[in-house]
C-alpha cells in the first residue's frame, strides 16, 4: 500500500505548452491572434511605408483607393495618404491601448487587492471612492480630464487609464475576497508569512488569469475611447489616429465614403481581435479545463 | 413457472460503461452484475473513482451522454429493460418505478420553492390526484418520514429546515409514489453521525413498509454493517466481491476487500499510555469566541453566535488530544483560535509558557514555527501555483533559513512522508488526495514545531488512504515527540489515534478524559448518544483478515 502512495503520475508538459494547446483549440482566438499580429506589424513597419511624415500631402485630394499606386488606399480631403495614416494610427492605437491598460489595471489591482484582502473599513473607504468614480459616466469624465490636461497624446493615455480602473478594481476585489478565505491562505499565514508577501506572492498569482483576460477588454475599450476623443476633434492633432481620420472623413462621407470607412474597419478589426484574444486567453487560463 | 419467482426490483447483467477517450481507463464500469430483490438492501461499496455513482446514473438513465455511455450489458428494473426505453417512457418510470436519494439534499432541492411544492410536483406529474388530494398525500408523506409539524414544514423553504430534515424531505419525495426500487447515493455522507443513524433507520423502516428494493451506494463500511443485506464491492470499475453482508464483512474473500476492511479503524482504543510525567506543551484557558455578523451602514448588529464557550484544555509532550464533536460544535473554531488564525474574544493559549493570544503580530509570526497546522482539504490548502519543494520550504525561508538549505531539507522531508523525491518539482494538482495530504504534513513538519494542530486531516480521504495517512501521522508523532491536537468528527479515527479526547457540543466541553475510559464508560448523555450512533457499532472489523488470506 505504501508503494501506491508514493507512485507518481507521469510528469506533465510545461505550463506554456499546456496554455498554447488550450489556446489553439479555440479557432476564433487564433483569428484574434492573427489580426492582432497584423496590427502589431502595421505599427512596427509604419516607418517603412512613410519614412518622413504621415501627415504630409501625398497626392491629389480625395483620390479613391486603387487608382494611384503611390497612395494605394487613396487620399483624404487634404491629400494625405490614407494607407500611411492607417499604419501610423496603429501605432497610436496600440500605444494608447497599452499605456491606458497598464494604468487602469495597475490602479485596479492595488485598490482591489487592498480592499479585498483587508476588508472592513479599508474596503468600505476604497469602495465608496470607486463608486464615486463609477457614478460619473466615464466618457464625460474623460472629456473633462482632457479639457483640463490638454490633448497631448500622453495625457490622453493617462486620462483613459484614470477613467477605466473601476471595473478592474471591482473584479480584483472579488477575486481577492474569494481567495482570501481559501485554506492555502490560512496555511501561509500559519507559516508566518507577512501581509505584503501574502497579497503579492500567495494570492496574486492565483488572481492573475481573470485579470489578464479582462485586460484585453480594457485594451479594446481604451482604443475605442481614444478614437471617440479624436472623432470629437479632441485628439492630439500632431499624430495620425484612426479616430481623427473618421472625424475628418465624416465631412466628406457622401462623396468619399472610404475616408471614414477604412479607418472604421481598422478599429472594428482591432477591437474584435482583442475580444477574440480575451476569449482564447480565458479558455487557456481557466484552470477547470484539462490539457 | 417464471410467474412463481417474483421479479427482482433491479437486475444488472454484465454492465459496462464507457468513458471518453483519454481517461485513465476505458471503462468506468466493467462487467457489473447484481440483483436487488424486493425488500432487500444491497450496498454497493467502493472508494472514490470506483464507478459506483455512475452505476446509479446508468440505472436512472442520467449518464452525461454521449461522452459517458452504456457500452454493454442490460439493466432490468422490475423486469423491464430500461436501456430499450425511449426518453418519454423513461420519464414516466423515474419517480414512479425507480427513484433516487442524493448525497447533498441542499443542492438536490430547489432553493426557490417550498418543500411542499417540490413533493407536490412529483404527484402532479405522475398522478391525476386533485389539488386537495395531493396536499393530503404530501402531508402524509412528511408524517411518515417523521418530520415534526408536517403542516408547517409543507410551507418551509429548504434552507429553513436542518440538513437531516432536508434529507427526510428528499426521502419523502423519493417514496411518495411507492417505487419498487430506491437508489440511495451516499445519502448520509453529508450528515452528522447522530442524524445519519436516524436517516439509516428511517430508510430501513420505510423500505420494510413498502417492500421496495434499495440499492445503497456508500464508501463507509460502518454504514454497510448497519444497513446492508447484501454487499457488492467495486474496485476501479470491476466487481471484486459480492455476497451476503455478514459474510463479506466478517470473512471477506478478495484481498482488496480484506485490505479495505482492515483499513476501517476499530472502535476499541489501544491501551492508554501515561503522560502524567510529560511537561505541558500547550495549554488553553477560558477560550471564548463569539461570531457577530457585521452590520451594514445603517442596520444594527445582528444576532451573534457563541462558537466556543470558556474552553480549557492541556496538551502534554508526545500526547494526542482529540477534539470530537458534530458540525456546529465549535471544534474547528478551536483549531483556528489555538493557531490564531481567528482571534479569540477572551482566554489564553500558552505555548511553553508564552501566551500566544497576547503576542503582537510580529511576535506571533515568530512563534508560529512552534505550532503548525495540517488542514482538512489537501487540495485547497496547497497554493496551486507553487511547486511542492517551494511549498514545503516556504516556512523555513520565512523564518530566516537559507533558501538552498531549506530546499534541501524539503527534499529530505518528502522522503520522510514517503513521497518520491521526484515529487519536489511538481505542482499540487498532479497528486492524489492522499499524496497531497502527505505534502501538507511535510510542510507542517518543515519548521520542526512542538505542536501540530490537525483539523480533520483525513476526512476528505478514502478509507485505505486514510489508514496510511493516520499511520504516518502516528509514526512521525512518536519519532519526533510531537504533540497533536486532533480535530475530528470521526469517532473511529479518534479511538485509534487519540490518547485523550474532549467531546464538544454547542461550543462547550461536555466530557473530557482518556479515550479508552470514555469509549468504555461515557458519562455524559450526549457522549453516550454520539457513541451509540456510530454506524456499524456492533461490528468489529476482522483485523486478522489480511493474515488469514
Amino acid at each position: 500500500m505504501t508503494m501506491a502512495a508514493t507512485d507518481l503520475p507521469p510528469p506533465e508538459p510545461s505550463r506554456p505548452v499546456i496554455l498554447w494547446r488550450r489556446f489553439r483549440r479555440n479557432r476564433a482566438a487564433l483569428l484574434g491572434l492573427f489580426l492582432f499580429a497584423i496590427v502589431v506589424i502595421m505599427a512596427l513597419t509604419a516607418g517603412f511605408i512613410e519614412p518622413d511624415d504621415s501627415l504630409r500631402r501625398a497626392g491629389v485630394p480625395l483620390t479613391a483607393p486603387f487608382i494611384n499606386w503611390d497612395t494605394p488606399l487613396g487620399t483624404d480631403q487634404l491629400g494625405r495618404d490614407i494607407l500611411a495614416m492607417l499604419f501610423y494610427g496603429a501605432r497610436i492605437s496600440l500605444l494608447v491601448g497599452v499605456v491606458a491598460t497598464l494604468i487602469s489595471i495597475g490602479i485596479g489591482i492595488v485598490i482591489g487587492a487592498l480592499s479585498g484582502y483587508f476588508g472592513g473599513w479599508v474596503d468600505d473607504v476604497l469602495m465608496r471612492i470607486t463608486e464615486a468614480f463609477q457614478t460619473i459616466p466615464s466618457f464625460v469624465l474623460l472629456l473633462t480630464l482632457v479639457a483640463i490636461l490638454g490633448s497631448k497624446i500622453e495625457w490622453i493615455a493617462l486620462a483613459i487609464g484614470v477613467v477605466s480602473w473601476t471595473a478592474p478594481a471591482r473584479m480584483v476585489r472579488a477575486e481577492f475576497m474569494s481567495l482570501r478565505d481559501r485554506e492555502f491562505v490560512d496555511a501561509a499565514r500559519n507559516l508566518g508569512v507577512s501581509n505584503t508577501a501574502m497579497i503579492f506572492k500567495e494570492i496574486m498569482p492565483n488572481a492573475i488569469p481573470p485579470i489578464i483576460v479582462y485586460a484585453s477588454v480594457v485594451m479594446a475599450l481604451s482604443i475605442l475611447l481614444e478614437s471617440a476623443l479624436a472623432f470629437l476633434a479632441l485628439g492630439d492633432p500632431n499624430y495620425a489616429s484612426w479616430g481623427n481620420m473618421i472625424g475628418q472623413g465624416r465631412a466628406v462621407l457622401r462623396s468619399a465614403w472610404y475616408c471614414a470607412a477604412i479607418p472604421g474597419v481598422a478599429i472594428v478589426l482591432t477591437v474584435l481581435s482583442f475580444s477574440l484574444l480575451g476569449e482564447g486567453l480565458n479558455d487557456a487560463l481557466n484552470p477547470r479545463q484539462k490539457k | 413457472m417464471t410467474e412463481a419467482a417474483p421479479t427482482p426490483a433491479l437486475k444488472i447483467e454484465n454492465l459496462r460503461i464507457a468513458l471518453p477517450k483519454g481517461s485513465d481507463r476505458p471503462f468506468a464500469l466493467d462487467g457489473l452484475s447484481l440483483e436487488v430483490k424486493r425488500g432487500e438492501v444491497v450496498c454497493l461499496v467502493g472508494e472514490s473513482g470506483s464507478g459506483k455513482s455512475l452505476t446509479a446514473g446508468a440505472i436512472m438513465r442520467l449518464l452525461p451522454e454521449p461522452h459517458v455511455h452504456v457500452a454493454g450489458g442490460a439493466i432490468f428494473v422490475q423486469g423491464e429493460d430500461i436501456l430499450a426505453k425511449s426518453d418519454k417512457e423513461m420519464k414516466a418510470m423515474r419517480g414512479e418505478r425507480v427513484s433516487m436519494i442524493f448525497q447533498e439534499p441542499m443542492t438536490a432541492l430547489n432553493p426557490q420553492k417550498t418543500v411542499g411544492w417540490q413533493i407536490d410536483e412529483v404527484l402532479r406529474l405522475h398522478t391525476d390526484l386533485s389539488r386537495a388530494g395531493r396536499k393530503a398525500r404530501v402531508i402524509e408523506m412528511l408524517e411518515r418520514v417523521h418530520i415534526p409539524d408536517p403542516a408547517s414544514a409543507y410551507h418551509a423553504y429548504p434552507h429553513q429546515v436542518s440538513g437531516g430534515q432536508r434529507q427526510r424531505v428528499m426521502i419523502a419525495m423519493a417514496l411518495c409514489l411507492s417505487p419498487g426500487l430506491i437508489i440511495a447515493d451516499e445519502p448520509t455522507t453529508a450528515l452528522d453521525v447522530t442524524t445519519q443513524l436516524q436517516i439509516l433507520k428511517l430508510i430501513r423502516e420505510l423500505q420494510e413498509q413498502e417492500g421496495a428494493g434499495v440499492l445503497f451506494i456508500t464508501h463507509d463500511f460502518g454504514v454497510v454493517a448497519q444497513i446492508a443485506d447484501h454487499v457488492v464491492v467495486l474496485k476501479q470499475g470491476e466487481m471484486v466481491e459480492s455476497g451476503p453482508a455478514s459474510q463479506v464483512l466478517n470473512a471477506p474473500q478478495h484481498p482488496y476487500t480484506q485490505a479495505l476492511i482492515a483499513s476501517v479503524p476499530s472502535l476499541t482504543p489501544p491501551p492508554a499510555k501515561c503522560f502524567d510525567a510529560a511537561p505541558v506543551v500547550l495549554k488553553g484557558t477560558g477560550l471564548t469566541k463569539t461570531f457577530a455578523a457585521r452590520g451594514g451602514l445603517f442596520s444594527g448588529r445582528r444576532k451573534s453566535v457563541t462558537a466556543v464557550d470558556n474552553l480549557t484544555f492541556e496538551l502534554r509532550r508526545g500526547e494526542t488530544l482529540g477534539v470530537v464533536g458534530e458540525s456546529g460544535s465549535g471544534k474547528t473554531t478551536v483549531s483556528r483560535i489555538v493557531t490564531r488564525l481567528l482571534e479569540a474574544d477572551s482566554g489564553a493559549v500558552e505555548l511553553d509558557g508564552t501566551d500566544l493570544l497576547a503576542c503582537s503580530p510580529r511576535e506571533m509570526r515568530a512563534m508560529r514555527k512552534h505550532i503548525q497546522m495540517v488542514f482538512q482539504d489537501p487540495m485547497a490548502s496547497l497554493n496551486p501555483r507553487k511547486r511542492v519543494v517551494d511549498l514545503i520550504a516556504q516556512g523555513p525561508i520565512v523564518h530566516g533559513e537559507n533558501r538552498k538549505k531549506a530546499r534541501a531539507q524539503a527534499r529530505e522531508l518528502l522522503e520522510l512522508v514517503e513521497l518520491s523525491p521526484a515529487a519536489a518539482n511538481r505542482f499540487p494538482h498532479e497528486f492524489s488526495g492522499g499524496q497531497r495530504q502527505r505534502i501538507g504534513i511535510a510542510r507542517a513538519l518543515a519548521l520542526r514545531p512542538k505542536v501540530i494542530v490537525a483539523d480533520e486531516p483525513v476526512s476528505a480521504l478514502d478509507v485505505s488512504v486514510q489508514a496510511q495517512v493516520l499511520r504516518l501521522l502516528a509514526d512521525l508523532r512518536d519519532q519526533m515527540n510531537l504533540s497533536l491536537l486532533f480535530v475530528t468528527h470521526d469517532l473511529r479515527v479518534a479511538a485509534q489515534l487519540c490518547d485523550r479526547i474532549i467531546v464538544m457540543q454547542h461550543g462547550e466541553i461536555v466530557e473530557a478524559g482518556e479515550t479508552a475510559a470514555i469509549f468504555a464508560d461515557p458519562q455524559h448523555e450526549y457522549t453516550r448518544n454520539l457513541l451509540s450512533s456510530i454506524p456499524g457499532r456492533d461490528w468489529t472489523p476482522p483485523k486478522s483478515a489480511t493474515n488469514a488470506a
